[in-house]
């Protein structure tokens, strides 16, 4: 092993990583390993799994490795989608097809449903990413999901920087930053009593070019919107907002054709999409290797809204 | 494309290796900048994009940061909860990301304060290296060598000390020098180091301006070693020493066994459902060492009498391995049809003693919730959960004269000594020698909540421990 004196201007280390042995994962096999591994601690501790699954690049990438996991047995739980009202049509074409493909079941909590009963309330910005968590407690609570997979990252937001990869929620789905259980070497504790559940996030420690170099090498579909396509758009607060039936231009925001792509995929009428010339995989992972702009940030008006954004819809009990 | 992106294309093609992971936390008493050098390291390798480092300045701005002279509160990139932001505080460890052309980071942002202690014992139980920080000003306090401490009992691999705030005492070697005498003596008292000979790494750093944190500085031309960064960049990670263990470990997580219920994307794709109808194998991760195709294996469970048998297959999804290793996720066959469920585990033949319910064990408390004897816990180890009953406390470490003294119950953030019962015998193993299968969680039968990490010690007159405080 090492041995360092600061009398030396020589720094002398173990030869291994000069000379990597032929044994050594590469980061993404090590981030692989470890998802499946949390995956699979998941469906074997707890009665009653479900993934959420939108159909956006992290829930693609987590469903891609729950098939991983259990090859060649089926997923061995439902996903559950929390649906906004406001989808890209290519993207619930996309759901419905890789659902059917895994022979899956699929839950669907509806934003529209509880609007129409009243029991949610349309905001004045018209977005519904935040109506989701209402939805999604319920979805939660009616099914006796005791656990539910996200695909969050902790490089998307620094709120999602401080969150366990088991994440323990009280009845009313909240979660408390400054209580968190200590989460040792990878022994995951996910007891709970009757009402709380768990958010198990096995990808957290991906970055977005690491969702990105995974999706190139394992060969993975995704909607066809995360690839360089011509789109009728218009510019709002400093995004390209997409022309669609709940997202409509102002008399004076101009309707111009781009060549754009999307970066992450949420509620239509409060995702952006950037412009990009990124046709295949091996060009949006170029592109994002070197971007200057964070998904989020380039591409959320949600997160915009105040400083600690995030942090809140999550207390409340957001994904 | 634009010649840019094309540039950076290429330099992707040309790289030599693919990165390899390493995973590294800080530590260090309350406000000594490790947040701040968390921030340093990241704006410094340019891990910081144009908007966030755009939100950190305006907070910084409205906070009044740096008085007349502005700047930007480094501090911010990692303390990112609203409570964090108001006090000026970390209060539970972040996780940021970067990397270099040799390899990707997970940096761990730990709190100083004692009352989060057990959140830096989530930050640095899974890391690599941990980086303790001392405030120049301040040298050795009681919480620097309570984390050393913490460090020590987890058997961190690489323990690197940076005197931080270096420009606050004027640059000057005398005051570095005499805090590295006083990290020397901690460490040798503790055993810490490289198998606790080696001396540790001392490094003179300003977090604040930048000082040996990626680049070496020239205002401290009396410190000849290496700037922060490029140790980080040449340790060895853990996982890379434990594949090259010779005992292979494989605690089983739960049984692949689809009896024709099969994945039909994979029959989709031309899985012979003939050939997979009584499929079985038995998922898990490789803890330590490697396994090959042939290999005698060893198969404890509970209950029964250690099984010998044979690896004839390891699978990935499809793909039938020849050899894996640690850490890698997969699932073995095993040459007889024996009975295996989630909580067994599978060895390296002749290399596992018996299971035993005997625990010794040395514990970092984390609860408020004192430990006390006759008291009944859970003992979570590897794949299985099983009753515990706590039957005696052997001591504790006070933090003045590292000593252990005599002790009947364990208060939060001691560190301690005790023996249970366990009422199911468990595989255990030394923490000093297997990592995974040494450790194990203490957590309340009653909220469910974890109380105490746990480390596996050897039964008394195996003298392995002996040399070691704690
Ligand atoms: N002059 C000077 N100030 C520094 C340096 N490093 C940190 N500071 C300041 O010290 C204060 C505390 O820094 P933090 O980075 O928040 O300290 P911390 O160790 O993360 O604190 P906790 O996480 O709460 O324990 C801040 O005001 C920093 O700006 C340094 O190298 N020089
Ligand atoms: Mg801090």
């Amino acid at each position: 092993m090492s041995t360092y004196t600061t009398e030396e201007s020589t720094v002398e280390v173990a030869a291994a990583v000069d000379a990597p042995s032929a044994q050594r994962l590469s980061s993404l096999d090590t981030l692989e390993s470890e998802a499946i591994h949390i995956i699979r601690e998941v469906v074997a501790e707890f009665e009653k799994p479900a993934l959420l699954f939108s159909g956006g690049k992290d829930s693609v990438v987590m469903l891609h490795l729950a098939t991983k996991a259990f090859w060649p047995g089926k997923v061995p739980f439902p996903v559950l989608h929390v649906d906004t009202g406001h989808n890209f049509p290519e993207v619930l074409e996309f759901r419905d097809r890789t659902v059917e493909r895994l022979g899956l079941k699929l839950v669907v909590g509806s934003v529209q449903e509880f609007i129409d009963r009243g029991e949610l309330a349309e905001r004045a910005d018209g977005t519904r990413n935040p109506l989701q968590t209402v939805p999604l407690l319920d979805a939660i609570q009616r099914n006796k999901f005791d656990a539910v997979f996200g695909g969050g990252r902790r490089d998307e937001d620094k709120a999602r920087a401080k969150e366990r990869i088991l994440s323990l929620r009280d009845e009313f789905g909240q979660w408390d930053p400054r209580n968190q259980r200590p989460e040792l070497w990878n022994l995951y504790n996910g007891r709970h009593t009757v009402g709380q559940h768990v958010r198990a996030f096995p990808i957290s420690n991906w970055t977005e070019l690491d969702i990105w170099r995974y999706i190139e090498r394992e060969n993975i579909e995704l909607p066809g919107l995360y690839y360089a396509h011509e789109r009728e758009v218009f510019a709002r607060d400093g995004m390209w907002r997409a022309v669609g039936e709940v997202s409509q231009p102002l008399p004076h925001e101009d309707v111009i054709t781009k060549t754009v792509r999307y970066r992450t995929v949420g509620d239509m009428s409060c995702t952006g999409a950037v412009e990009s010339d990124a046709y295949t995989v091996a060009d949006v992972v170029v592109e994002v290797a070197a971007s200057t702009l964070t998904e989020r940030g380039a591409t959320r008006a949600d997160d915009r809204i105040s400083e600690a954004a995030m942090e809140d819809r999550k207390k409340d009990g957001y994904f | 494309m634009s010649t840019e992106t094309a540039f950076l294309q290429a330099g992707l093609e040309s790289a030599p290796l693919p990165s390899t992971l390493f995973r590294f936390a800080t530590a260090g008493s309350v406000d000594d900048g490790k947040s701040t050098l968390v921030g340093r390291l990241l704006h410094d390798s340019k891990a910081i994009l144009a908007d966030t480092l755009d939100a950190v300045a305006r907070t910084s701005a409205d906070r009044g940061f740096g008085g007349d002279k502005g700047g930007i509160d480094l501090a911010l990139l990692t303390d990112g909860l609203r409570a964090e932001r108001e006090q000026g505080i970390t209060i539970d460890v972040a996780y940021r990301y970067f990397a270099t052309d040799r390899r990707s980071f997970i940096l761990a942002d730990c709190p100083g304060h004692v009352q989060y202690t057990k959140n830096t014992v989530t930050g640095a139980s899974t890391a690599d290296a941990v980086v303790v920080l001392i405030d120049a000003r301040k040298g050795v306090l009681e919480q620097t060598r309570r984390h050393l401490s913490v460090l020590q009992l987890l058997r961190v691999a690489h323990v690197i000390v940076a005197v931080n705030k270096i420009d606050l005492v004027g640059f000057s070697e005398q005051v570095f020098r005499d805090i590295e005498t006083d990290v020397q003596k901690v460490a040798r008292e503790l055993g810490l180091g490289s198998d606790g000979v080696a001396d540790l790494l001392v490094v003179p750093v300003s977090a604040l301006d930048g000082d040996n944190v990626v680049d070496r500085s020239e205002r401290t031309p009396w410190y000849t070693g290496p700037a922060l960064l490029e140790v980080l960049e040449t340790l060895p990670a853990a996982d890379e020493l434990e594949a090259e263990l010779e005992s292979f470990r494989f605690p089983v997580q739960l049984v692949i066994r689809p009896q024709g219920a099969l994945a039909p994307d994979a029959v989709a794709a031309g899985l012979d459902v003939e050939a997979y109808r009584d499929y079985r194998a038995y998922a898990g991760q490789i803890t330590e060492g490697s396994v090959k195709l042939g290999d005698e294996v060893t198969v404890l469970s509970p209950g029964h009498e250690p099984r010998i048998t044979r690896i004839t297959g390891i699978d990935f999804a499809g793909t039938e391995l020849q050899e894996a290793a640690a850490p890698q996720s997969v699932a073995v066959r095993l040459a007889d049809e024996i009975d295996i469920a989630r909580g067994d585990t599978i060895a390296a033949a002749g290399t596992v003693r018996e299971s035993t319910a005997d625990l010794y064990a040395s514990l970092c408390w984390l609860s408020p919730k004192p430990l006390r004897e006759g008291q009944k816990v859970l003992v979570k180890h590897g794949t299985r959960t099983v009753q515990a009953l706590v039957r005696n406390v052997t001591g504790k470490l006070d933090l003045a004269t590292f000593n252990v003294e005599p002790a009947s119950s364990l208060e939060l953030n001691d560190i301690g000594h005790a023996q249970l019962r366990l009422a199911a015998p468990l595989p255990l193993e030394n923490y000093l020698h297997h990592r995974r299968t040494g450790a194990f969680l203490v957590i309340d039968p009653i909220d469910g909540n974890t109380l105490a990490a746990g480390l596996v010690k050897d039964h008394p007159g195996d003298h392995e421990d002996e040399r070691y405080v704690i």
